[in-house]
């Protein structure tokens, strides 16, 4: 499990990719390339990912800045397009939809954390997260709104406005909007380069918690070990290519991989 | 969504308090011409009401045009008091009163000048004193009805303005000189203030003296006895009247009303389109600003699953929250601008009857309507935009709204938006033969292109204009004014569309101090070419017409060695209603005129059959020398002339008429002649001494004023700068609204710019220079948006008086106003700023360095 061997990146997105069509692969990408600008000035963010993202596991995408993790990750998300390659979110090739198809795929099985939180600030933290349905049109489930807020901790404060909060409550909230609707997936961006390392980890907690109470899938692009040591598998992205992957690993494990790769 | 929006608005107070100031001063311009024009319409309706008070017939002169060639009511002949006892004899006669009216009996105040000021009515009637007045309109509110040939009542009004109280003496001229009379009581109309106009009320008998009426009565009010219908009584009395005379039903009479408000209304709306149109640019501007600083909520908005609809929803629901909100505050807001709008129009000399204040409920509908739509409209570009906004600029740091899905046409749609407007205004100016809606359609929709194509062009020439009228800002403003214009050039779109909203506004002022400057040009050299007399006798105001018995007292003058009046008058000729003048036989010595046919003895020619006309109508007309014309007056009397000369009008405009006639041949068809001046020589020409000998000789008649040729051509100039102060306090609405468009655009600045404030204070600019940055801004935006309106107006009114150089109408540039225009655009720019410039001087420098 701690094992450090580098695998050529096709090889390991292959056996991911094998291992999770048993478990039914909530999200799998495959020859993903991005190419940013034209002729000379063109930069590669991405040379060719595929992956599969396996149910109600939580998947870590690390890597130095710079190597294409958080281009895949707007890419497995439908948020840009790749130059070439295909993803799949629950079974449907997403390049080909429209921009409605795709909003309605975004309500239906994506939910989203940010570095930045991204709250509405006029709206209460309870508002804020209720609004992924009403924007859907749909009832809140209210029983379960009330046991997300007690997850997240934040029974007591759901009539604060994001100013009101601290920035560990806000992305609590945050975690509480990805999760209400009960997304197929759910895509954390650096979901805690903006906090201070205590709040840091009670934010990993109630992620963690997430996918171990209600099975929660998610994928998290960070550049902190200790967020990646939360995850069921690391994926180690380097110059648009998965260089390595890892399972459940600690933090010291995660760096040491993370020094191999930029003394190559 | 919709809570989102709202609640999003919630948040946002102040901006959007500030687009709503944005529609607010058109709506209420909307409002409140409504609430003006049915207020006045609703006096005047009072007024025809209570004048035919239990009257169901009423007997009067018949006329051969109801109003005449200035839009006034004709007065109609009068007729033989006997008719009054013929129509009392019918057996289904309740009761019938005659009186007479008349509206050239003045009341003179205490200054020794007529009281009624800028062409208000002067309304005169006469009153039975021992009669029942069950028709008579008017209420005694102190003193009795006048009664023997020295009393008068007055109106409550004058007596008040005036201090007059029963028992005083008042002057009252009428035919003749000014004469004294005893004030009897006062009177007044219940419920309706009669405006600038003033009542006089004497006897019947004292009256008809007075009107030079012997004899006669002007209208007979009757009243049928219950049972017998409004046309079986019509049926009765028809039999008993002369030809002359007519019988008309009351109810039909009263349900005609007025509308010649309607001139206002319109005329006042069109300022308010203009200041709604220039809203419309403050808003679709301020809410492309709010809409590029939301970007990042927008985006997020659509990763949590919202559809590009939504998003437009979203914006569209703000914006018509704004608009309602805007417009319901300037709803109300009109019912304060109608009364400054009276009192506008007061202090220009048009002071109209008003009664309780009319608030109609197609104000209230119309006034949101067009607020809201306009709010609207203007939304929907920004809102469009908003909806481009791709999902991942939720992650992205220091998105920007990107470009149109058209951005790349946008430039040479610009262009063409541009050179379409100049060629329908082309088109509508130079266009042969088209008609006057054609043309007039044309040359809206040409200057509304015009507008939309010069600001969108503008953002072109902001950094060449900057650079510019920016360079007295770095010369004053040290590094702060050098900023100051860097910043102008950042957003070249933003300063753009923002200059636009005054471009319009100045644009409009200029044309209008253009075009009045070629009117006053025209108008000069027309004067400075006719005028050979040495003084001229016209009423105080210069342009109402005077008694001839005026005339007849100069004439008595022992300098005068020329005296020649002209008689003015309104009568049919070839189908239409048109200005009808009398000449002397003396008017060569006074008046120089360029004869094309006929010669400089033509007026003194013309005898009792002859007229003289000018080119151009007897172009229209296809008249030459022996022409016939057939005249007809109000009074319905018709005679024919013939044409024995044919003058060139100068472009200026001339004294006469379209037809001119022997002032002998219309003194025999006009019942009481009236000159619109005289002119007069006198030996030594304009000295003090004959000045005063004129002066002294024409004391006694209170509407008249001797002036030098001098004094004339000015006082006829007059009221070209009234209509131009007119015009320009109502285009200054819009301004005011463009001017609220710099401070939004300034306000929503200083918000996005916090942290760069922050840094700027942190590394030593002081409060001082940060105020001055900002009002520096300001006013290099005001002066880009003042310079481009200026040379749109310039060449606006390039093109129409290029189209009107036959009417005689010269381009000439009035360069005192232009400074003025510059100095005000300065003006707007630091008013703008002082809000915004304060904001951004409080800001905390550690908090605005921590601003995200």
């Amino acid at each position: 499990m701690s094992e450090t061997v580098a695998v050529p990146a096709q090889m390991a997105a292959t056996a991911a990719a094998g291992e999770a069509s048993s478990a039914g692969p909530v999200v799998s990408a495959t020859d993903l390339t991005r190419r940013y600008g034209e002729g000379d000035t063109a930069v590669d963010a991405l040379r060719g990912v595929s992956l599969d993202v396996p149910k109600g596991q939580l998947t870590a995408v690390m890597g130095p800045s710079g190597s294409g993790k958080s281009t895949l990750m707007h890419i497995l998300a439908g948020l840009d397009k790749p130059t070439s390659g295909e993803v799949a979110i629950d079974g449907t090739a997403i390049s080909k939809l429209n921009d409605s198809d795709l909003t309605k795929l975004r309500r239906r099985h994506i939910g989203f954390i940010f570095q930045f939180f991204n709250l509405l600030p006029m709206l209460t933290a309870e508002e804020n997260i209720l609004l992924p349905l009403s924007i859907a049109g749909a009832k809140p489930d209210r029983p379960w709104v009330d046991e997300l807020l007690d997850r997240i901790g934040l029974a007591d404060r759901r009539t604060h406005r994001p100013a009101e909060l601290s920035g560990g409550q806000q992305q609590r909230v945050a975690i509480g909007r990805a999760l209400v609707s009960k997304p197929t997936i759910v895509f954390a961006d650096e979901p805690t380069g903006n906090l201070d390392s205590t709040t840091s980890g009670e934010i990993l907690e109630v992620m963690r918690s997430s996918v171990d109470s209600y099975g929660q899938t998610t994928v998290m692009v960070t550049h902190d070990a200790r967020a990646a040591a939360i995850a069921d598998r690391i994926l180690f992205l380097d110059d648009g290519l998965i260089v390595k992957e890892l399972g459940r690993s600690d933090a010291h494990e995660v760096i040491s991989v993370l020094e191999d790769i930029a003394a190559r | 969504m919709i809570k989102v929006a709202l609640k999003g608005l919630a948040g946002r107070k102040l901006r959007a308090s500030l687009s709503a100031f944005a529609i607010i001063l058109g709506v209420a311009m909307v409002s409140g011409t409504f609430v003006l024009t049915d207020t006045m319409n609703g006096a005047f309706d009072s007024i025809i009401t209570q004048s035919y008070k239990n009257a169901d017939v009423v007997v009067s002169g018949k006329t051969a045009f109801d109003t005449d060639s200035n839009g006034n009511t004709v007065q109609p002949p009068s007729f033989p008091e006997s008719v009054l006892a013929k129509i009392k004899a019918l057996p289904d006669v309740n009761a019938a009163a005659g009186s007479l009216t008349d509206d050239k009996t003045k009341l003179v105040g205490r200054d020794g000048k007529v009281v009624a000021k800028g062409g208000a009515p002067n309304l005169a009637f006469s009153v039975d004193p021992g009669g029942d007045q069950r028709f008579n309109p008017l209420e005694v509110t102190a003193g009795t009805w006048p009664e023997g040939p020295n009393q008068v009542a007055i109106d409550s009004g004058t007596a008040s303005k005036q201090h007059y109280a029963v028992g005083d003496t008042i002057g009252i001229q009428s035919r003749g000189p000014v004469q004294t009379f005893h004030v009897a009581g006062i009177v007044k109309l219940p419920g309706v203030s009669i405006g600038g106009a003033t009542m006089s009320v004497f006897d019947i008998p004292t009256a008809q003296k007075l009107f030079h009426r012997a004899g006669k009565l002007d209208v007979i009010r009757v009243q049928a006895k219950s049972g017998v219908s409004t046309p079986q009584l019509l049926a009765e009395i028809k039999p008993l009247l002369p030809a002359t005379v007519q019988a008309t039903d009351v109810a039909a009479q009263v349900k005609k009303g007025v509308s010649f408000t309607s001139f206002i209304k319109y005329f006042l709306l069109a300022f308010a389109g203009i200041a709604l149109f220039v809203g419309s640019f403050v808003i679709a501007n301020t809410l492309s600003i709010t809409i590029a600083q939301r970007v990042r909520e927008f985006a997020t908005l659509r990763t949590l699953g919202a559809t590009r609809r939504q998003i437009l929803k979203a914006v569209v629901i703000e914006a018509f929250v704004v608009g309602a909100l805007g417009s319901v505050v300037g709803l109300f807001l009109g019912l304060g601008l109608a009364k400054g709008l009276n009192a506008l129009f007061k202090v220009i000399g048009f002071d109209l009857p008003t009664a309780g204040t009319i608030f109609a409920t197609r104000t209230i509908i119309v006034s949101l309507l067009v607020g809201i739509v306009i709010t609207l409209v203007a939304s929907l570009r920004p809102a469009l935009r908003a909806t481009r906004v791709p999902p991942i600029a939720a992650v992205r740091e220091g998105a920007t709204l990107p470009p149109g899905r058209f951005a790349r046409l946008m430039p040479i749609l610009a262009l063409i938006t541009l050179a379409l407007g100049i060629l329908l205004l082309g088109y509508g100016v130079l266009g042969h033969g088209l008609s006057t809606a054609n043309r007039l359609v044309s040359l809206g929709f040409g200057v509304v292109l015009l507008f939309f194509g010069v600001s969108s062009n503008a953002a072109r020439l902001v950094r060449p204009l900057a650079s510019i009228l920016g360079w007295p800002a770095t010369r004053i403003g040290g590094a702060a004014g050098v900023l100051a214009r860097d910043n102008t050039m950042r957003n070249t779109k933003r300063t753009a569309s923002t200059a636009s909203a005054l471009m319009i506004g100045l644009a409009l002022v200029t044309f209008v101090a253009i075009l009045g400057q070629g009117i006053r040009t025209s108008f000069e050299s027309a004067v400075d070419q006719l005028l050979k007399g040495n003084y001229a006798l016209t009423a105080t105001d210069t342009f109402t017409p005077l008694a001839v018995s005026a005339e007849n007292q100069l004439a008595k003058a022992p300098n005068l060695t020329t005296i020649s009046g002209v008689r003015a008058g309104s009568a049919r000729i070839y189908g239409s209603t048109d200005n009808l003048t009398g000449a002397d036989k003396n008017l060569a010595k006074v008046i120089h005129l360029d004869w094309k046919e006929g010669s400089t003895a033509v007026p003194a020619q013309l005898g009792m059959d002859g007229a003289f006309v000018d080119h151009k109508f007897a172009k229209k007309h296809h008249l030459t020398l022996g022409s016939p014309i057939k005249v007809t007056t109000p009074s319905n009397h018709t005679f024919t002339v013939h044409v024995k000369g044919v003058f060139k009008l100068p472009n200026g405009g001339s004294p006469f008429g379209s037809v001119t006639i022997s002032n002998a041949l219309f003194d025999k068809n006009y019942p009481s002649p009236e000159n619109e001046m005289v002119f007069v020589n006198v030996r030594g020409g304009i000295t003090d001494a004959n000045t005063r000998i004129l002066d002294q000789q024409v004391k006694g008649f209170a509407d008249a004023k001797i002036q030098t040729s001098a004094q004339f051509k000015k006082n006829f100039e007059r009221p070209i700068n009234k209509i131009l102060i007119l015009l320009y306090v109502l285009l200054l609405l819009s301004v005011i609204v463009s001017l609220f468009g710099i401070v939004n655009t300034l306000v929503l600045t200083v918000f996005e710019r916090t942290r760069e404030i922050g840094m700027l204070r942190a590394v030593g600019m002081t409060r001082r220079q940060t105020r001055s940055m900002i009002r520096h801004e300001s006013i290099v935006t005001a002066l880009i948006g003042g310079v481009l309106g200026m040379a749109v107006g310039v060449f606006l009114a390039l093109l129409v008086t290029h189209a009107l150089s036959s009417e005689g109408i010269v381009f000439a540039v009035p360069w005192t106003s232009l400074v003025i225009f510059v100095v005000a655009t300065i003006l707007v720019g630091v008013l703008a700023s002082i809000f915004p410039a304060r904001r951004a001087a409080r800001l905390n420098v550690l908090e605005a360095l921590q601003y995200e």
